[in-house]
């Protein structure tokens, strides 16, 4: 897809002095896809890393890729700039059999250089790029798979910046005449500002403080920082606002049937528009497993810069799609996209759709207040907590029919509210409506429930298919709408509930049926590249010693959408007296198709391991009638260093496969495994995360 | 009114209000922006710095606080022995993923290995429990310390 949009070898590669640039519109955001890019691109061309340079992302002259999510990036533009950087070596090896004969077999690229054998005059790989043809189009089937030897990886990109503290995130920006700015937040999503009192104002101005309203948007701006925040706690305090009740529901009770909004099958990872077909009676085996809202909760709250010259705002950001970012941010003001322009900037990790986008217009709205300055705003960590859309609170019910303990039928209905509420274009100003603050504006464009997700693996179906071999399945997706919170993407999506209620399942089944978990899972999988990871699996734990009284071992596989990258977990945990779940080892196998960079790849692989885990036992988003209480890390701990478990990673390398995003692999397997690791120690199968102290506890009280 | 500190080896005269956090004095004033604002709570690390040999938040204690104190923000590390081989050894090991954390890693562990160079795994994760990271590089940052103390 990225290659038909963009087919010519300059919409990828390009000449920039003594370096060849890589022209994406993949951003970084945590996910090192800019390091894989450049090591493609070394491997391809035989060109030494430092003289690979990424091109920054910008919608004035990037290829649009779209949002940069799904663990896509490698297999869209990796895929993409491989096929660029092949298509430029046979088309320089052609210029160099033009300029200094031989045939191309002769020639081979090294270091930079082309050379052929019996001729001591290299030509340099840059300048004899200057004599090819600018609109040369990329051939997409010239890469092709090959094993290769493998190659260390590339140093990471920034890395040495970052440990000297020299890095620039997009929060370190700094300009001529700048103003720092920050929010003032109404108590939650549906308060409204109703005044603003006089002396507060003059006070602002004495300070030399700016103050930016429309409707209940209210922002401070200021040439310091501190002064700012200070100003905007105050004024925090001092406005009057209509705030009504929050809605303070148990969600888990609005997500049935009754409350879905739309319902729909599923077969084989596509919704359809079709009648739901009846619910299996007499199971011989039923679960409900849930998930509460959770929060994304980047380390670094999201933070933008934008300055407004009366005809262009400039705007740097840290979204994930600046792309549609940009044509919902132009829709807002009513200007033309070609007089929005942003430039990614990196922010700290964002596992999806968090503030970035927000905060970008944001920016640009108190910059359109202050015309030529440049404004950087920043949210503080409460409003990063308690105003980012939240993944949302998800149910799946699992019912399944036996045959001498195997799965012969199984039926699953996820609920959930929508995962998708990126700023992304469509009708009736969707796109802009996502943007929190135009909520607020006092011309506003309000918030629309969301629509089913009828893509194939979206949304909260996102591994609602069972990768096993039952004979029949019934797979249901409920839209539940109407529910406190904003909601959007979270790494995964459905598949963190839905490989928990399977695996929790399976495990259940198997104990049922008095088998081992591993042979059980093998018996019920025909995918010879799963049963090898589950094989190898078993192997690397086979010598582990038995678990001792309080501690438990839990097994879980998945394939992330059942296409990407197959994971193999075992988790081991110890309960502790006070009830609290240790984790003491995670050894997984991943079969990630061809490895581009082993390093990053294990990497994305163990942070997947740790937001899993962090998932399981730590985060849950809690509020009350007056908002949301999850505001700082006190309210939502998450996993820190003093829970981590050692870790063995072990890749199958699969030198002739496509290679596979694995960035939203492991985490689902990872919760799964921790249940079952905690049922195995405590004997108590827990359905609803996290599995905290007082979880554990209540669970061991009802028991 | 003016306050002198110590910063990376040099005296410094700040004109920032003196009530105001050190890492706003840091970043705004001096433009050192290594240290990371993550929470401004104290309770994630993000913003370390050393003072005399402690990794300390920097995020809410006045910058008035710090008088006669020896402050090093991870752009003066480089300076010491074991802040060098810190440094050198995230490289190695890539300790970090999108980075935000890792400035106040850096401080923590090199005040870690300062203070106790044979630290084993146990007191190493509890050392670091202050400082949180959202990527999920932790595994990455104790192999780099197991370097560093080498
Ligand atoms: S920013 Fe100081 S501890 Fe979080
Ligand atoms: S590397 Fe992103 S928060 Fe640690």
């Amino acid at each position: 897809m990225s290659l038909k949009a963009h087919p010519l070898l300059r919409d990828w590669l390009r000449r920039d002095g003594d370096r060849l640039q890589i022209r994406t519109g993949k951003v970084d955001i945590g996910q090192r896809i800019s390091s894989a890019l450049v090591q493609i691109v070394r491997d391809e061309l035989h060109l030494p890393s430092d003289r690979i340079a990424l091109a920054p992302v910008t919608t004035a002259d990037s290829p649009d890729e779209g949002i940069t999510s799904g663990s896509n990036s490698v297999e869209q533009s990796g895929h993409a700039i491989r096929c660029a950087a092949a298509t430029l070596r046979r088309a320089l090896i052609a210029a160099a059999v033009d300029r200094s004969g031989g045939d191309p077999e002769d020639w081979t690229l090294d270091d930079g250089l082309l050379r052929r054998p019996g001729s001591n005059d290299p030509l340099d790989l840059l300048d004899l790029m200057d004599s090819i043809d600018a609109d040369l189009a990329v051939d997409p089937k010239v890469a092709k798979l090959t094993a290769r030897d493998t190659a260390p990886s590339a140093p990471m990109l920034g890395l040495a910046e970052m440990v000297r503290g020299t890095f620039t995130f997009v929060h370190d920006l700094d300009a001529p005449g700048m103003l720092h700015a920050r929010v003032i937040r109404p108590p939650h999503a549906h308060a409204r500002l109703r005044s603003i009192p006089e002396d507060e104002i003059s006070a602002l101005d004495d300070k030399g403080l700016r103050l930016v309203r429309d409707g209940s948007f209210l922002a401070v701006a200021g040439p310091r920082e501190w002064p700012v925040i200070r100003a905007a706690e105050r004024l925090a305090r001092a406005c009057d606002w209509d705030a009504p009740d929050f809605p303070n529901i148990d969600v888990f009770e609005k997500l049935t049937r009754d409350n879905a909004s739309t319902r729909l099958p599923v077969d084989k990872g596509q919704p359809l528009e079709e009648p739901v077909p009846d619910p299996p009676d007499a199971p011989d085996y039923t679960a409900r497993f849930e998930k509460p809202y959770l929060m994304h909760a980047a380390l670094g709250p999201s933070a933008a810069m934008a300055v407004w010259d009366g005809e262009t705002l400039d705007i740097k950001t840290h979204s994930q799609g600046i792309y549609p970012l940009r044509i919902s941010i132009s829709d807002s003001f009513g200007l033309s996209e070609d007089k929005v322009v942003l430039t990614h900037v990196p922010g700290s990790g964002c596992y999806g759709h968090n503030g970035a986008d927000d905060a970008a217009f944001e920016a640009a709205l108190v910059a359109r207040a202050i015309p030529d300055t440049p404004i950087l705003l920043k949210w503080t960590r409460a409003e990063e907590h308690g105003w980012e859309p939240f993944a949302p609170a998800m149910a799946v019910e699992v019912a399944a029919t036996l045959e001498q303990g195997r799965v012969a039928s199984w039926s699953a209905e996820a609920f959930s509210d929508t995962h998708r509420g990126r700023p992304r274009p469509g009708p009736n100003r969707v796109g802009p409506s996502r943007l929190v603050s135009n909520r607020h504006l006092a011309d506003p464009i309000p918030a629309q429930p969301g629509t089913p997700n009828m893509n194939r693996e979206g949304g909260m179906h996102r591994n609602l298919d069972p990768i096993y071999t039952f004979a029949e399945r019934r797979l249901v997706k409920n839209l539940v709408t109407g529910l406190p919170h904003r909601t959007s993407a979270l790494r995964c999506l459905g598949a963190v509930a839905n490989v928990f209620a399977l695996e929790s399942s399976m495990d259940d089944l198997a104990i049922a049926a008095g088998e081992d978990p591993i042979a059980y899972r093998l018996a019920q999988l025909d995918d010879p590249r799963a049963i090898a990871v589950l094989e190898t699996l078993r192997d690397r734990i086979a010598d582990l010693s038995a678990t001792a009284e309080g501690q438990g071992r839990g097994i879980a596989y998945a394939q992330y959408k059942n296409a990407m990258t197959r994971v193999g977990l075992c988790i081991d945990v110890t309960v502790t007296d006070l009830a609290e779940v240790k984790l003491d080892r995670a050894v997984m196998v991943a079969d990630a198709g061809r490895v581009v960079d082993l390093a990053g790849l294990i990497a994305q692989l163990e942070g997947g391991v740790i937001q899993g885990a962090s998932w399981a036992l730590c985060e849950e988003v809690q509020w009350d009638r007056d908002g949301v209480t999850s505001l700082d890390w006190d309210s939502y701990p998450v996993l820190r260093f003093d829970n981590l478990p050692t870790m063995d990673v072990h890749v199958l390398d699969q030198p002739t496969e496509r290679p596979l995003g694995a960035g939203e692999a492991s985490p689902g397997p990872t919760v799964a495994a921790i249940a079952n690791a905690v049922h195995d120690a405590m004997g108590m199968r827990l359905r609803r995360l996290p599995f905290t102290a007082d979880a554990i506890m209540q669970a061991a009280a009802n028991a | 009114m003016s306050l002198t500190l110590r910063i990376n080896g040099a005296e410094v005269a700040v004109t920032s209000e003196p009530d105001t956090p050190l890492i706003y004095v840091l970043r705004d004033e001096l433009g050192l922006k290594g240290a990371k604002l993550g929470c401004g709570l104290e309770q994630c690390g993000a913003c370390m710095v050393l003072v005399d040999g402690e990794a300390v938040p920097s995020c809410v204690s006045p910058a008035d606080t710090f008088g006669g104190k020896e402050i090093t923000t991870v752009e003066g590390l480089a300076d010491d022995p074991t802040g060098a081989r810190v440094q050198a050894a995230f490289v190695s090991h890539t300790a970090a993923q999108c980075g935000y954390c890792t400035a106040g890693l850096v401080v923590a562990v090199t005040a870690l290995l300062q203070r106790n160079p044979d630290a084993d795994t146990k007191t190493v994760k509890d050392a670091l429990a202050p400082n949180i990271c959202r990527c999920g590089s932790h595994p990455r940052v104790l192999r780099a310390v197991e370097e560093a103390k080498a």
